[in-house]
């Protein structure tokens, strides 16, 4: 049962947070970040798995590997971004955070921009020649 | 990987141990010993996050990026 243990590790760093906070703010922030990248950590585990049972799908259906490696970057750079961000913000940054999102954001743009133009090309072939 | 709770407990315990000698050395009038404890004390723990930001990065990189 990895729910109860996250849920009760959430709770118990919860308490020694609100606990800590009163006298030092500083060590209140760096344990909220080290829980949350533990339980990033512990989770990451079951998606590799997932993600190897999509490698094996796109294997076998032929789709060209670049397209999944393009999802796959684009997923692993919305999940840091956000991790990312709401540290930040947990910190009070607000305007950094969103810094930090506004990055991911174009980031992803880019990576996506291949993907775009194909389907773009597609289409284009679809219509009638002069169209 | 090696994950461990009693991580988080040390975090905690080093956070309540340095405001207690903080307060203590404060009381006996030695501010600027104080002060070095904190700042010990904050960069012994800014490590351990550190090395598990380390850690989550490049399983981020094995997994999503394919490096």
């Amino acid at each position: 049962m990895e729910m109860i243990q996250i849920v009760g590790l959430g709770l118990m760093a919860t308490v020694l947070i609100l606990v800590i906070r009163e006298q030092k703010p500083m060590f209140a922030f760096l344990l909220a970040a080290f829980t949350g990248l533990f339980i990033f950590l512990f989770m990451i585990g079951k998606i590799e798995a997932v993600i190897t049972v999509l490698e094996g799908l796109a294997d076998r259906s032929g789709i060209p590997t670049i397209y999944l490696k393009t999802i796959l970057k684009i997923i692993g750079i919305a999940y840091i971004a956000e991790f990312g961000a709401q540290i930040v913000r947990d910190a009070g940054q607000e305007s950094i955070a969103s810094k930090i999102e506004f990055a991911g954001k174009v980031l992803i743009l880019v990576m996506a921009i291949p993907i775009i133009s194909v389907i773009i090309e597609t289409v284009l072939g679809l219509l009638p020649a002069g169209g | 990987m090696n994950l461990d709770v009693s991580a988080i407990f040390q975090i905690a315990g080093i956070g309540i141990i340095v405001a207690m000698i903080h307060t203590v050395l404060k009381q006996m009038g030695k501010e600027d010993m104080a002060h070095w404890v904190t700042l010990i004390g904050f960069v012994i723990v800014l490590f351990m996050v550190v090395r598990l930001l380390n850690d989550l990065f490049q399983e981020i990189k094995t997994i999503f990026l394919f490096q």
